[in-house]
């Protein structure tokens, strides 16, 4: 087993994509207890969607680089959604179902008028749920994702402080004088631009996964926030890690191997904070 | 010297009035509270006071060396915090957060001040314990350590003993006592009316009609001796 892991190793192919799942996985967990806080657990799953609809048009106008065009339309989607999710006459949770359901349609529907692909089934499935394309990373993805993945743990360190204050008591945050919107909306920046990234590795339909799972583990064994944020990051690398390994051993599909030791890492720290008193 | 000095002062949502013009004023080291019926605008008027929303008209006028943005909040408690996972310190520390500005850090300072409110409010050996495992009474001193983190003036109080048990009821209202015996200025929404004629030095009554004086003048109105013989009823 270690020879034929050591085989897969030589390529460099397999260790852009190992280096890559490890950041796509600690930047996606980190942000994920705030969301699951405030309440905000389903934005993954609607933002990844709207990435979606927007490489489907993407790959229907044939831009050669359509991150340039996937980013900019999450990022807005992101901070339209968790401005409605404060006040407005659309509540939070709808806003997201309509954005998220419309453009999976728009996505779909473009893909199939347009699609000059001769495997349209796979190509939309592989969009959906991940694939091979994590393995195919060209050496300027993995260098955009590096950089990416840097600045949103930079950011998530500098703004330690006032993500746990606007996210336990937004209110009593803006009555003393932090600057509520702006935090909210970088929070939003900062999560479309983690979607994005995480797409190459599970898929648009597996990234609320992602961001959730570690988090909700991690507040079965912690009392801090500090300790839960920590701890989320460190299972999200483990459980990443160990899913993209065992998918290169036993051949199953990335995304959906990362999302099932997700689960089984919640199972055990559901059962172990069970045992630990009951709470 | 007055601190907050507010007139013809309309509060409400989208340009609905909520409460009628109001005329008041809060001065330093006084004790007031805010009484009035459900769905009289007590908790519009405390918004409007923290800046949270816009006055729809009238002006709040801050004095005495207060900002806008020092008035120490407690406010009443959301269901996310019920079962937030965070550290008794955590929290307190994060009333200090508006002071910082761009300074991503807390400062000794910043965390002697937290310890020193902690202490303040009896929390000593609470620093490292989780909130959501703390009774009633114990995460209302959290805040109330917090909101002393945000100022050296002024609290606001919405509601502070809601869902609290009597005995622990009469603790929150002597802690808050105290405060205002050392110096701190107390604005305080309530409901229960024969606590505020017993602790406030004055009363603003909002509803149809508005009544503000001291609490003597209060008890010899007409709204007054209505309420407390509502209430003793």
């Amino acid at each position: 087993m270690t020879e034929t892991l050591s085989l897969y190793l030589a390529f460099p192919l397999v260790r852009y994509a190992l280096i890559v799942g490890v950041l796509i996985a600690l930047c996606s967990s980190l942000l994920g207890v705030t969301l699951v806080l405030k309440r905000f657990s389903y934005i993954g799953d609607g933002l990844s969607h709207v990435a979606f609809g927007a490489m489907a048009l993407a790959a229907v106008l044939n831009l050669t680089d359509n991150m340039l065009l996937i980013l900019p339309v999450t990022v807005i989607s992101a901070a339209l959604l968790l401005r409605t999710g404060s006040s407005s006459k659309i509540r939070g949770d709808a806003a997201i179902a309509m954005i998220s359901v419309g453009s999976l349609a728009f996505g779909y529907l473009l893909m199939n008028l347009f699609s000059t692909s001769s495997n349209l089934t796979g190509d939309v499935c592989s969009t959906l749920f991940g694939s091979t394309s994590i393995t195919t990373l060209k050496k300027e993805e993995v260098i955009l994702c590096v950089i990416l993945s840097v600045l949103v743990v930079i950011f998530f360190i500098l703004f330690y402080n006032r993500i746990f204050a606007v996210t336990f008591d937004e209110e009593f945050a803006k009555a003393t004088g932090v600057n509520t919107e702006l935090i909210n909306l970088l929070i939003a920046i900062v999560i479309a631009v983690i979607i994005v990234l995480s797409m190459n590795l599970v898929g648009s339909l597996l990234i609320s996964a992602l961001v959730i799972f570690p988090a909700l583990s991690a507040m079965r064994l912690f009392q801090s926030f500090k300790a839960v944020t920590i701890c989320s990051a460190v299972l999200s690398v483990v459980c990443a890690l160990s899913g993209m390994l065992l998918s290169i051993l036993g051949g199953t599909p990335v995304g959906s191997t990362i999302v099932a030791f997700d689960a089984a890492a919640f199972v055990l720290c559901y059962l172990i904070g069970k045992l630990r008193g009951g709470k | 010297m007055a601190l907050l000095t507010i007139r013809d002062l309309q509060t409400g949502y989208d340009s609905h009035t909520v409460t009628p013009k109001l005329n008041f004023t809060v001065e330093e080291g006084d004790y007031l509270c805010i009484v009035g019926e459900n769905g009289s605008g007590k908790t519009t008027l405390m918004k409007t006071l923290l800046s949270l929303i816009e006055p729809l008209g009238g002006q709040i006028l801050y004095g005495g060396g207060l900002q806008k943005n020092q008035i120490g909040y407690l406010p009443q408690q959301t269901m996310i915090q019920k079962d937030f996972p965070a550290s008794v310190r955590e929290i307190v520390l994060s009333g200090c957060r508006g002071r910082c500005g761009l300074r991503p850090f807390y400062s000794k300072q910043e965390k002697k001040l937290a310890e020193a409110n902690m202490r303040r409010m009896g929390l000593e050996g609470f620093s490292r314990r989780c909130y959501r495992e703390l009774s009633g009474g114990q995460q209302q001193r959290v805040l109330l350590a917090r909101a002393l983190c945000a100022t050296q003036k002024v609290l606001l109080l919405d509601e502070p003993v809601s869902g609290l048990d009597p005995k622990v009821t009469e603790e929150m209202y002597e802690l808050i006592a105290e405060l205002n015996r050392e110096g701190i200025t107390i604005i305080m929404i309530s409901h229960d009316i024969p606590a505020a004629v017993r602790y406030a030095g004055h009363i603003l009554h909002i509803g149809e009609s508005v009544f503000f004086g001291t609490t003597e003048e209060y008890k010899n109105s007409e709204a007054g001796r209505y309420f407390l013989r509502e209430v003793e009823k």
